[in-house]
């Protein structure tokens, strides 16, 4: 083939693929600005005739927006800062410390992999209830302080720390606590933002979970509030798009953000099989 | 090396959380699907009996149970390998020497992965709109009839695995790009010494090195589409016809709409044995194929 063809022909289609991956997000996004009604037309207007932000404003006076925004936020930070600090405690001590049954007990880990989450969901369901939970913020926050998959990819990242580091610092003296704060802690910074990126975002997007464990619509996450508006609103397509986006745009923003770490991470989770 | 007590600081609490909130309740959870567990059990525990595999035998009795099943199968028989081809046909594109902006390219076409399903399945549920979607009025100028996407049963269920192709196609390009790039360099320049065309590197030197990436990415993705629930609740709640129930979708509507938890818990464990055996099957074959 002409090398100039080919080029033009790699580059249509990729021209191509890209329109049709970013036009519905594009889409969402110009709806969003419409005046209410305004979309429901043949044929679809693809621009607003007039930008108005009067959906994101009825959404956060009439829809309680704001207060779901809290609790996703609220729900995320909580859970991302909490499994960090237990995965990463975790993920160091099945690298670099010696304790009883310690392979034993992290190949039990890695096989319970393969268990679907939802498995566990029923009973976890009851033991929350139990514990009082169900209707909470620590429901969706409690059981997800740990994760195999998180102790897994800091285990790894910890593998490559040299013993000598631990053992110049044991020899001065310092307390295991301390190296662990001084001297893990910064060497896997780079695994620790990752993991944050991808908790954080795994976090905001999840859906099953908090439509069972919270019931009560003052405790909706967006992704459930939304799922729940959109059962009611089934016409109003533009204050549907403005909620999609005020859903979306934060996890976008940090993924453009942090492209680099979330792709490492994704590709550490591919591994785990 | 140190003493005990100190690594159990570290890892116990993760330990602790994991044991408490995961394995104590899948093991509940196969005790609970042998009980009749349900509201009045959730009132009461006074009112529990146990019923063997009782609620496996009502379950294969079930015609939605299976019709859930069936939707399911449909939806990973297809949805699978419309998304792996698609990943691979980016990842080819993306990898070509020709690109121009590599890097914009592969973020927006990795975008719809990281956007909120939710979010998403409603902006879809708008694309498919009969009256007022894109999609209908792309069908109408390039002379097509309209089609009734969510709202006829022959339909919805393609039409969710177009959206989920569109969602999850990215996770994959990206994992099979980075196998695209790690294959040496002369392995391509033997061949091309040896006078193989595009086609024939293509066929000789990138697929075979690819194949145990692509067998693994099939592995998850497998594993992932039959987990299919939050789709067809945003987009279609089951219907029409209950052509969208998913086992999931059941197993949630078992459960927690009608309160029948022991019920629901055989529906989890029945999905969790199959996925498990479709998985060791798959990495069975895998390794017959390409064993050296």
């Amino acid at each position: 083939m002409i090398p100039g063809l080919a080029a033009a022909l790699v580059n249509g289609l990729l021209v191509g693929s890209a329109a049709i991956t970013l036009l519905p997000l594009v889409w969402m996004l110009s709806v969003s600005l419409m005046s209410p009604g305004e979309a429901s037309a043949f044929p679809p207007p693809l621009l607003p005739s007039r930008p108005t932000l009067a959906n994101y404003r009825e959404l956060f006076a009439h829809a309680g927006m704001g207060r779901y925004l809290l609790n996703s936020v609220v729900l995320t930070t909580a859970v991302t800062l909490g499994s960090l600090l237990f995965n990463v405690a975790g993920g160091y001590a099945f690298a670099k410390l010696r304790f009883a049954g310690r392979d034993r007990i992290f190949k039990v880990l890695l096989s319970a992999l393969v268990i679907p989450a939802q498995v566990a969901m029923v009973p976890l369901f009851l033991l929350l209830k139990q514990l009082g939970l169900v209707n909470t913020y620590g429901g969706v926050i409690v059981p997800a302080l740990a994760s195999i998959f998180g102790m897994f990819v800091v285990r790894q990242y910890a593998l490559s720390v040299p013993d000598d580091l631990l053992e110049a610092a044991r020899i001065d003296g310092a307390s295991e606590l301390r190296i662990f704060r001084s001297v893990i802690v910064p060497v896997l910074r780079p695994i620790i933002v990752t993991l944050a990126v991808f908790t954080s975002l795994g976090t905001w997007n999840e859906f099953m979970w908090p439509l069972i464990v919270l019931n009560d619509s003052d405790l909706y996450t967006l992704p459930v509030a939304l799922a729940s508006l959109s059962r009611e609103h089934v016409q109003d397509n533009e204050l549907m798009m403005a909620g999609s986006v005020l859903t979306t745009a934060p996890v976008l923003l940090v993924f453009l953000g942090l492209q680099r770490y979330y792709i490492r991470g994704l590709m550490l989770g591919s591994i785990k099989e | 090396m140190r003493s005990v007590p100190v690594a159990w600081c570290f890892v116990a609490p993760a330990l602790l959380v994991i044991v408490v909130f995961f394995f104590v309740p899948v093991v509940a959870a196969l005790a609970l699907s042998l009980t009749d567990f349900d509201i009045y059990a959730l009132a009461d525990g006074r009112n529990l009996r146990v019923v063997g595999l009782g609620n496996y035998a009502q379950l294969l009795q079930t015609p939605l149970f299976w019709r859930a099943f069936g939707n399911t199968l449909y939806f990973v028989a297809v949805g699978v390998p419309l998304t792996i081809a698609v990943s691979f046909g980016t990842a080819l594109l993306l990898h070509s020497r020709l690109v121009r902006f590599q890097a914009f390219f592969r973020t927006a076409l990795f975008a719809p992965v990281v956007t909120t399903l939710v979010a998403v399945a409603v902006i879809w549920r708008y694309l498919y709109n009969p009256h007022y979607g894109l999609l209908n009025y792309a069908l109408g100028r390039i002379g097509l009839p309209p089609v009734d996407w969510l709202g006829d049963p022959r339909w919805a269920m393609p039409a969710i695995i177009l959206f989920a192709v569109w969602k999850n196609f990215g996770y994959n390009m990206i994992i099979i790009l980075t196998g695209l790039q790690s294959i040496p360099e002369p392995l391509y320049e033997a061949a091309r010494i040896d006078g193989a065309s595009t086609w024939r590197q293509f066929r000789h030197v990138t697929l075979p090195m690819l194949a145990p990436i692509v067998a693994m990415v099939n592995v998850l993705t497998v594993a992932g589409y039959f987990q299919l629930f939050a789709e067809p609740y945003v987009m279609t709640q089951g219907g029409p016809l209950q052509s969208t129930v998913s086992v999931l979708y059941f197993m949630y509507e078992e459960g927690f709409k009608w309160w029948n938890l022991g019920s629901a818990s055989a529906v989890a464990f029945l999905l969790f044995v199959f996925i498990f055996a479709v998985t060791v099957l798959q990495l069975r074959l895998a390794r017959w194929e390409y064993a050296p």
